[in-house]
């Protein structure tokens, strides 16, 4: 009787392996076969597909996603921490409101609040016509990196806020208290208590943004003009408009195995083992 | 255990039910695939009305992902609208069923210029539905179209203020003629050449963009874009400032035709849409709803004389003479991508 409750798992389970597991075994498969493979008798394996990533080329390519994502990742951390703090430090009425503010715009299409952001930093857009009243001259904002790098730090910062405050705001206030005791000033407190106990929120959030920075193709397509090539934009290319599979799986691959590396970095610096804030 | 049992077969039957409630109707089904914005939608219900059949519409956007949905085989399609280039490819892989015109009468309304393509030779597998070109959009208060050449896209005075199309063929087409060249070339060095025009042009480009440009052109945030007529028409019709010019150097010319893929279930229904949408009545209100360029010799005298005076609709004679239209590079299509590559990502 007593483990009848597992039976309510076998749904996800089965959900996993249709949707998750069997896709990434046919990933896997695309990128070791090569484009002439037609069903299994005329199947042909080869490692070209992963050789060919290699040429500069491509290393530019993955270079400059890298480049992008981690400066994104660097502004979230810089705007997600003090935001963090100050939400955890609130009231717990104010607080929740804050959080809610926190969350509410990713209720809205992804796609529509990137489009919004055309319309505020077009030549002829909100921004520049603001500029234009004080006096100021008009900037080319639209298309350029670093429209792309606003788009993922708006799109991607409640990623960063919200395991960073969840870390925050489970710290035992004894511990607080003790180091007040022991004569720590503010500084010396936030050095040594409160910035290695929010460490693991700060590692998922570094991992939760950027992740889907690295990846992303739909925020430098409408935001930078399609200008820096990333990752994600080639790999839609190779799908949607070379029909080469093969190649595109082999780059999914690569990426998979950035992430996974840099997430095991990642944990090493995991002060928490217990797994905290993580949200995996 | 029992009870596990009894969980299965509900779960099963339930899975039964959904496959198969769908087609406890008797009404016959096509299923047409075609690009995204390309009909008026109320002429889909009229056929469905009159005929008493349903019809499974789907879209796309690009002929290459349409090759891979026609190719993957998930759902069979019985009618598909898409580019010359793409039907030619498919007809030489046998993907392509022959039509039978007695069930298409209406196919004495298209006009001459367009049978005989390259892509069907001798008109057997498809019927050509809309037709155009592709040209810079301009704003006439900023930019001077008197050279009417390629090379305009290439003005230095603009910089920052030009959009190209993110479409490897059509941005390979504008430096290729420009050059002299065929937009259909293999020539390697000629690729080279008409790469290194695009590597040039590219700190002068404000965006590569699949189909914004219009909507751009309008409010006026920038001065020129590659586009193709029907966008350009549509452009114009919300903004009066903006003109449209086909280079001198010549230009591409597509057609968009529609034919039944070999794997199709229900041709002769897929013959009688075809038909239906040949009709004078039919391409009339697509042609106010796509603004593309039509083949059709009877719709075109009752259009509106403002859409005739367009030069992006009513494209001049002079001008197709000296277009050309896009060939299946079949696997010389990698030497356009690698290098297109080479470019975006620079």
């Amino acid at each position: 009787m007593k483990d009848r409750t597992k039976y309510f798992a076998y749904p996800y389970q089965v959900w996993m392996i249709i949707f998750i597991l069997f896709p990434c075994f046919l990933v896997l498969l695309y990128s070791i076969t090569t484009k002439e493979s037609n069903g299994l008798t005329t199947i042909q394996f080869t490692l070209e597909n992963f050789k060919k990533f290699f040429a500069p080329l491509y290393m530019n390519i993955l270079w400059d996603s890298i480049f992008l994502a981690a400066i994104s990742t660097a502004i979230c951390l810089l705007l997600g921490y003090p935001a963090a703090y100050i939400i955890s430090k609130t009231h717990l009425s104010i607080r929740n409101t804050l959080l809610f503010l926190c969350i509410l715009p990713m209720w809205m299409n992804m796609l529509l609040r990137t489009y919004a952001w055309m319309t505020i930093l077009g030549n002829n857009g909100i921004l520049n016509n603001l500029f234009e009243f004080f006096g100021l001259p008009r900037v080319n904002m639209l298309y350029t990196r670093g429209a792309t790098v606003m788009g993922m730090v708006y799109n991607f910062l409640p990623f960063m806020i919200l395991p960073i405050y969840t870390a925050l705001s489970k710290m035992d206030t004894g511990i607080l208290e003790a180091a007040d005791d022991l004569g720590a000033n503010k500084y010396i407190k936030f050095r040594k208590v409160i910035l290695p106990l929010s460490m693991p929120g700060v590692i998922s959030g570094i991992v939760m943004v950027f992740m889907p920075a690295v990846s992303t193709f739909i925020i430098p397509q409408l935001l930078g003009g399609n200008k820096s090539m990333m990752v994600g934009n080639l790999i839609e290319k190779l799908f949607i408009l070379n029909g080469d599979w093969n190649f595109g799986s082999a780059i999914s691959i690569i990426m998979m195995i950035i992430i996974l590396i840099s997430m095991s970095i990642m944990n090493k610096f995991d002060v928490d083992k217990e797994g905290g804030a993580r949200l995996w | 255990m029992k009870r596990k049992l009894f969980w299965i077969i509900a779960v099963l039957s339930l899975i039964l039910i959904a496959a198969t409630g769908c087609s406890s109707e008797e009404k016959p089904t096509i299923s047409v695939l075609n690009y995204d914005i390309y009909i008026d939608k109320s002429l889909i219900s009229q056929f469905e009305s009159e005929n008493n059949v349903k019809i499974k519409y789907d879209t796309y956007a690009t002929p290459e992902e349409m090759y891979i949905k026609a190719k993957a085989g998930a759902s069979n399609y019985d009618l598909i609208i898409s580019s010359e280039y793409m039907i030619e490819r498919m007809i030489s892989e046998g993907m392509v069923n022959k039509l039978n015109f007695d069930n298409i009468p209406n196919y004495k309304y298209i006009g001459e210029d367009f049978k005989n393509q390259p892509y069907d030779p001798n008109n057997e597998y498809a019927i050509p539905y809309f037709w155009g070109t592709l040209g810079i959009l301009y704003n006439q208060k900023t930019v001077d179209a008197s050279s009417n050449s390629w090379s305009m896209l290439w003005d230095e005075n603009h910089s920052k203020r030009i959009i190209m199309m993110d479409s490897q063929r059509d941005a390979f087409a504008a430096a290729l003629k420009l050059l002299g060249y065929s937009l259909n070339t293999v020539n390697e060095k000629e690729l080279d050449e008409a790469k290194q025009l695009l590597v040039e042009q590219r700190p002068l480009i404000m965006a590569y963009l699949t189909d914004g440009a219009p909507a751009i052109m309008v409010t006026e945030e920038a001065d020129m874009a590659l586009v193709w007529s029907g966008e350009a028409v549509a452009a114009m019709s919300e903004n009066e400032n903006l003109g449209f010019v086909i280079p001198k150097e010549g230009s591409n010319i597509w057609i968009d035709a529609m034919f039944v893929p070999s794997n199709a279930k229900n041709q002769e229904m897929a013959e009688k849409f075809i038909n239906f949408l040949c009709s004078t009545e039919a391409t009339v209100k697509n042609i106010n709803e796509v603004w593309y360029s039509t083949v059709h010799t009877e719709a075109i005298k009752e259009v509106d004389e403002e859409l005739l005076n367009n030069n992006a609709f009513n494209i001049p004679h002079e001008d197709i003479e000296k277009m050309e239209m896009f060939r299946d590079p079949q696997k010389f299509i990698d030497l356009y991508t690698e290098r297109w590559t080479e470019i975006m990502a620079k």
